[in-house]
């Protein structure tokens, strides 16, 4: 399969950068390690005519520690990201388990902040799509997961994001109107089409996690094989535990579970005041798999998938117990 | 879409080379270098038959915009070899026929030969690791990850106890 005809513009300089991408409008996409679109691309998912290439823009690139916290350029690779040891084990681990190492060589961690959602019915060739017919995600009129559906179930499959909610991270977007910072939450929308609330003409350039005395945190993902595969449920847990051992807040992020990552609140505000005691844990982890509602469009299915949040959310709690 | 100049350093050879932009660096490696050993898998990231080593980190040819090279040392199969040399990873392969249709192969020793860079003598399960994004889809692994182990023991005359060994 070969790559759709694009111009290739490697910008020096974020200014350059964010004034490309403004000048080219929606033809233009942003481009870091290009392990999710390039795929993506040559399945004609979609075609853009210019593709702004961050991986050599200025300063986008490593990992700072500050006195709140650490800040980790966009283009900083998965890889570099789980050798970190300045950062917390949990964002680690996630970029870590992120596909293979040929991949986390190359992928970025705003890139996989962004990384597009997925479907059984839209991550196929374009002759495929055709002969189904097209979905609601690629020219189509009708979604295939749910007919009846106007809305689309494309699967939020990025490792990074339930961590970086779970720790409360920020992030930082650019563009020629200036910058903002927003909670990583507010990235996401429960949207397969779109699923990001960043806008067409804005560069995602940092994610900033806090420092978090006392807190505790684990990521765990399910997967078909140990390597390359994307997260069919990811579990972000992380829990303030004061010095008398009780949970003054948790934060329970599921990913892989819908098309945005999925707060599990009512497990949130059921742990918060207490310890993580055997019964405690097991209600947690019992309401938390209230929260999810997956749909039959990743691998395996869905009874498993669900099935399976409790179990994760519960062996994920025993770990910060 | 018209081609431009791209210039890049294969092998320790500097190539200037009209290409598209879209073109990837497995089609100019294999296209217009003739440099076949590296090999077209799935083309979209899943298999690693394609991957080369850029400044010595093993990356995906197959998901390398050529014109993302420029400026780094790219190594292919073709390259692993000092002049008449075979790498000892390569001896150690056929030594022990870790190869049976050898599809992968190439991609398998990029791999493996960026982990020895870095770990002289590596664990069985940091050889597991390397080449988890390395699929074989005849041999099973046992013969490549024995293979990966030889090439180690017999080019660190300092490996010490209890690390050679495949299990």
């Amino acid at each position: 399969m070969r790559l759709p005809p694009f111009t290739f513009l490697e910008p020096a300089t974020l200014a350059e950068a964010t004034k490309m991408l403004a000048d080219q409008g929606p033809a233009a996409t942003t481009v870091a390690g290009g392990t999710d679109l390039y795929p993506n691309l040559k399945r004609r998912q979609s075609s853009p005519k210019t593709l702004v290439s961050l991986r050599r823009v200025d300063g986008l690139r490593g990992i700072r520690a500050n006195g709140s916290g650490t800040t980790i350029g966009a283009t900083t690779t998965l890889g570099e990201v789980a050798a970190a040891e300045v950062l917390p084990g949990a964002i680690r681990d996630a970029a870590g388990f992120v596909s293979s190492p040929q991949i986390r060589n190359v992928g970025t961690i705003g890139g996989n902040l962004c990384v597009d959602t997925r479907c059984d019915y839209i991550n196929q060739n374009e002759e495929w799509r055709r002969a189904v017919d097209f979905c609601l995600k690629d020219r189509g009129e009708i979604c295939w997961v749910a007919p009846r559906s106007s809305h689309c179930w494309a699967v939020s499959s990025t490792d990074i994001a339930p961590v970086a909610i779970a720790l409360e991270a920020e992030i930082r977007l650019a563009s020629v109107g200036g910058e903002r910072v927003i909670p990583a939450e507010a990235l996401y929308r429960d949207d397969g089409i779109e699923w990001l609330t960043r806008a067409p003409d804005e560069i995602l350039t940092e994610i900033v996690v806090p420092g978090g005395n006392g807190m505790r945190a684990t990521y765990r993902k399910v997967r078909r094989r140990g390597t390359i595969d994307f997260p069919i449920l990811g579990v972000a847990v992380a829990v303030d535990v004061d010095g008398g051992g009780e949970c003054t807040s948790a934060r329970i992020v599921l990913g892989a579970i819908a098309s945005a990552p999925v707060r599990a609140s009512e497990a949130e505000e059921f742990l918060a005041g207490k310890r993580l005691s055997d019964e405690v844990i097991e209600e947690t982890a019992r309401l938390a798999g209230k929260a999810a509602r997956p749909q039959d469009n990743t691998d395996l299915n869905s009874r498993y998938r669900k099935r399976m949040v409790p179990v994760e959310v519960g062996r994920a709690l025993r770990s910060l117990a | 879409m018209t081609a431009r100049l791209l210039t890049l350093e294969v092998n320790g050879t500097t190539h200037h080379i009209a290409a598209r932009d879209h073109a990837t660096l497995l089609e100019v490696l294999r296209e217009d270098l003739g440099l076949t050993g590296t090999k077209h898998g799935c083309e979209l990231g899943e298999c690693g038959a394609c991957t080369v080593l850029v400044d010595g980190a093993p990356w995906l040819s197959c998901l390398t915009v050529a014109r993302e090279a420029e400026g780094r040392r790219v190594t292919t199969i073709e390259g692993l070899a000092k002049g008449p040399e075979p790498h000892p990873l390569q001896v150690a392969f056929a030594d022990l026929g870790a190869a049976q249709c050898g599809y992968c192969t190439p991609g398998v020793l990029m791999s493996a030969s960026s982990l020895l860079e870095t770990d002289p003598v590596p664990t069985t399960q940091q050889i597991k690791e390397a080449l988890a994004g390395n699929l074989c889809r005849c041999t099973g692994y046992i013969k490549i990850i024995e293979a990966v182990h030889l090439a180690a023991e017999r080019a660190g005359a300092a490996s010490g106890p209890g690390t050679g060994g495949a299990s």
